[in-house]
C-alpha cells in the first residue's frame, strides 16, 4: 500500500532580506485510500506544502524529509515525482501556448505509464473522461489552459488525476473560484478517483465548502507553517462555525 | 495594437505608428536607393539601417575591403521543364527591373558581380515541381545576383538553399507578371563562420501573390532584406520567417513592405527562438502605406521565444500611413522568455525537461510553419528545430 510520509519538514523561500521559512516542521502520513484536508488561513503555508512536494524550484527544502513508499521523494526531480506517483492539481494551471490539450494528456501518459498509450483505446478513454466532467470534446483541441475560464482549468485538473491515476493526489485549493455547479462536478470527479480506493489524497483548502462533497478522513488545521491540530470530519464542522481565530492569535500573522 | 510582455533584460521592442506627411522609413536610410556602391558613405555602425549590425563581423562587405575570391560559391540550379535558366552579364536589363540595393552592401554586391542567374517561368506555365538553388559556399568571398522571373499566371516554388561557408553578398530578385503565384523558401543553413548580406526585392504585377518563407539557423552573421512593392493594384503578399538563433550568432531580418499601389495586401509573421550567450537576433518591420494606396490591408508581427539567458532580441516593427482609406493595418511585436513556470507545469505531470522544452518551442513555431503549405519544407523546419534543441541539451 503506497504511503507518503512527510517528517518534520522545513521549507524556506528566497526574499528580499534573506531566505524565509515559511514550513517549520511538517508531520503528515497519508496512505492509500485515504483523504486527508488540510485547512487554514491564508498564508499559512499551505500551498508551499503541496509545490514543496511537487518540487516547485522556488522552494528550497532546508530540512526534514519526505518519502513515497520508502523512497526519498525530495531526491526526485520534478518529473521524477510525478513517474512515481504524486500528483499535483494546480491552484493557478499554467497556460502553454501552441501545445494542444491532446497532444499534452498524451505525452503526459506516456511518460507516467512509461509507454505510449495504444491510440484507439486511448481516445476512448479521453472522451469518457472528459464527458464525465461534462467538457466539450472542442476543448481538447484548444491549447493547454489558454483562454480557460477558471472552471475549465480545474476540470482539466481533475480530467488530469483520472486518467494518470497517481498513488497521491495534491489537489491545492480546486475549489477556490468556481461556482456550485463546477465545484460539484470536480468533487464528483476527485470522489471517482478516491473511490477505487488506490489513491491517498491531500485535499488543501481554505473553505469548508468542498467538503459537504469530499469527504474527508481527517482533518488538519495548518497555521504558521506546520500542523497545528488534527482531527476527524467533526473538526471541519468545528472550523466552520469558529473560524480560523483560535490558531492565528497570538501567532505569527497570517 | 503594439504589444510587449516579459521582455528579458537587454532586449528591445519598439514600435510606432507614425501618420506622416514626410516618409521616415525612407528618410531613415543615410543615402536614397542606388545601383552605384559609390553612392552609399561606408557605414560607421551609428546610422538607423547599421545599428544594429556588427560591422566588425561583416569581413570587409560594408567597406570595399572584401574582394571576391575565385572560391567563392558554387550555385546550382535544378529546374523542371517549361524553365528557363540563363547566365547573363551586367547589362542584361532584367537585372534592374525589380528595384534598386537600398544599402552599401547590396549595392557593392550589385556593383561587384560578373555573372547574374536568370530563371524564367513562361505564362500560364505552371510547375509542379520546385525550382530548386543551391548555393554552396566554398570558404572564399563572393557576390551574386538572381532574379526569377514568373510571365502572367505562371505559378512556381523555388527554393534557395544556402549551405557551406562564404562571405556572400547578393541581390536576389523575384518579377511577378499579372496573376502570377511564387512561392520562394529562403533557407540560410551556413556553418558558423558564414556571413552573409542580401536584399530580396519582389515587384508584384496586377493579381500577383508572392509568398516568402525565409529560414535562418546558421551563420555568424546573416543580415536579410526582404523588399515588396507592387507594380499594379490587387497584389497579395505574404512574408514568413523562422529564425532559430544560437550563442555568439546574429541573424537579422529587415523588411519592407510598400504599399504604393491600391488595394493591395500584405501579411508579415516572422518567429524566432533564441539561446546562449551573445545570441542576436534584430526584426525591422517597416510597411509604408503610402497616399495613393487606398484599400490597402496589412499586418505584421514578430514573436521572439528566448530560452536562455545571455541572449538579446531587438524588434522594431513601424507602420507609416499617408492615407486613412485602408481595409486594414496593425502590427505587434512580443517577446518572451521561456517560462519557469511552463516547463514546472510540464514536467509535473511526468513530462522529462529536455521533451517539455521540445514540446513548448514546437509549439511556438507549429502555427506559423503549418502556414508554410509546403508538407516536404515544413517537415524539414521541424526537424531542423528539434536539432537545435538536441544541440542545446
Amino acid at each position: 500500500m503506497a504511503t507518503l510520509e512527510i517528517h518534520d519538514l522545513h521549507v524556506s523561500v528566497d526574499a528580499e532580506n534573506g531566505p524565509r521559512e515559511i514550513l517549520k516542521g511538517v508531520d503528515l502520513t497519508i496512505k492509500q485510500g485515504e483523504t486527508h484536508a488540510v485547512m487554514g488561513p491564508n498564508g499559512s503555508g499551505k500551498s508551499t506544502l503541496a509545490y514543496s512536494l511537487a518540487g516547485h524550484p522556488k522552494y528550497t527544502v532546508t530540512g526534514g524529509t519526505v518519502t513515497l513508499d520508502g523512497e526519498d521523494v525530495l531526491e526526485m526531480s520534478v518529473d521524477e515525482r510525478a513517474r512515481a506517483g504524486v500528483f499535483l492539481a494546480m491552484q493557478y494551471p499554467v497556460e502553454v501556448p501552441g501545445v494542444s490539450v491532446s497532444n499534452f494528456l498524451r505525452t503526459s501518459a506516456t511518460a507516467i505509464r512509461g509507454e505510449a498509450p495504444k491510440l484507439r483505446t486511448w481516445v476512448k478513454e479521453v472522451k469518457e473522461a472528459m464527458e464525465k466532467l461534462s467538457m466539450d470534446p472542442a476543448f481538447a483541441e484548444r491549447n493547454v489552459n489558454e483562454g480557460f475560464s477558471g472552471g475549465e482549468k480545474k476540470r482539466h485538473e481533475i480530467l488530469q488525476l483520472e486518467l494518470l491515476k497517481p498513488k497521491i493526489a495534491i489537489l491545492d485549493e480546486t475549489d477556490s473560484g468556481l461556482d456550485v455547479d463546477a465545484l460539484r462536478i470536480v468533487s464528483e470527479g476527485v470522489n471517482r478517483v478516491r473511490e477505487t480506493g488506490e489513491v491517498g489524497t491531500l485535499l488543501i483548502t481554505h473553505y469548508t465548502r468542498i467538503l459537504r462533497y469530499i469527504k474527508p478522513d481527517f482533518v488538519h488545521v495548518f497555521a504558521n507553517g506546520r500542523i497545528v491540530e488534527s482531527g476527524g470530519a467533526e473538526l471541519a464542522d468545528q472550523l466552520e462555525n469558529e473560524g480560523y481565530d483560535k490558531y492565528v492569535k497570538g501567532g505569527a500573522s497570517a | 495594437m503594439a504589444e510587449a510582455q516579459n521582455i528579458p533584460a537587454g532586449s528591445t521592442t519598439a514600435g510606432s505608428i507614425a501618420v506622416a506627411a514626410e516618409s521616415t522609413v525612407a528618410t531613415r536610410m543615410s543615402a536614397p536607393p542606388s545601383f552605384d556602391v559609390a553612392d552609399f558613405p561606408v557605414p560607421h555602425g551609428r546610422e538607423e539601417e547599421w545599428r544594429f549590425t556588427p560591422l566588425a563581423r561583416l569581413r570587409g562587405l560594408h567597406d570595399g575591403t572584401a574582394v571576391a575570391t575565385g572560391e567563392g560559391v558554387r550555385v546550382e540550379i535544378e529546374a523542371p521543364e517549361g524553365v528557363t535558366v540563363e547566365t547573363v552579364g551586367r547589362e542584361d536589363e532584367r537585372l534592374r527591373k525589380a528595384g534598386k540595393p537600398v544599402d552599401r552592401v547590396a549595392a557593392q554586391a550589385y556593383s561587384s558581380f560578373e555573372k547574374a542567374s536568370v530563371v524564367t517561368v513562361a505564362k500560364e506555365a505552371v510547375l509542379d515541381e520546385p525550382i530548386r538553388i543551391a548555393v554552396h559556399g566554398q570558404g572564399g568571398v563572393a557576390f551574386g545576383h538572381q532574379v526569377i522571373e514568373l510571365g502572367a499566371f505562371a505559378e512556381a516554388v523555388v527554393v534557395i538553399d544556402h549551405t557551406g561557408d562564404a562571405v556572400l553578398a547578393a541581390n536576389v530578385d523575384f518579377v511577378l507578371g499579372d496573376g502570377a503565384k511564387l512561392t520562394v523558401v529562403s533557407v540560410q543553413d551556413w556553418e558558423k563562420d558564414a556571413v552573409h548580406v542580401a536584399q530580396h526585392n519582389a515587384l508584384l504585377g496586377r493579381d500577383a501573390s508572392f509568398k516568402s518563407v525565409v529560414v535562418t539557423f546558421g551563420g555568424d552573421v546573416v543580415r536579410l532584406h526582404p523588399r515588396v512593392s507592387y507594380a499594379a493594384p490587387g497584389g497579395s503578399a505574404e512574408l514568413f520567417g523562422l529564425y532559430f538563433t544560437d550563442a555568439g550568432q546574429h541573424q537579422e531580418h529587415r523588411l519592407l513592405v510598400d504599399h504604393n499601389t491600391p488595394h493591395c495586401s500584405s501579411n508579415v509573421a516572422y518567429k524566432g527562438a533564441l539561446q546562449g550567450q551573445d545570441a542576436h537576433a534584430v526584426w525591422i518591420g517597416d510597411v509604408l502605406i503610402q497616399a495613393a494606396a487606398e484599400g490597402t490591408d496589412t499586418y505584421e508581427l514578430n514573436r521572439n521565444l528566448v530560452l536562455t539567458d545571455g541572449a538579446r532580441v531587438d524588434s522594431v516593427p513601424n507602420l507609416e500611413i499617408e492615407t486613412g482609406e485602408i481595409a486594414g493595418a496593425g502590427h505587434a511585436s512580443a517577446t518572451g522568455r521561456f517560462d519557469d513556470e511552463q516547463l514546472f507545469y510540464l514536467m509535473a505531470r511526468g513530462i522529462p525537461e529536455t521533451e517539455a522544452r521540445r514540446l513548448v518551442v514546437r509549439g511556438f513555431f507549429a502555427e506559423l510553419v503549418q502556414q508554410i503549405g509546403l508538407p516536404d519544407v515544413e517537415e524539414r523546419l521541424i526537424a531542423k528545430v528539434e536539432a537545435e534543441l538536441e544541440a542545446s541539451v
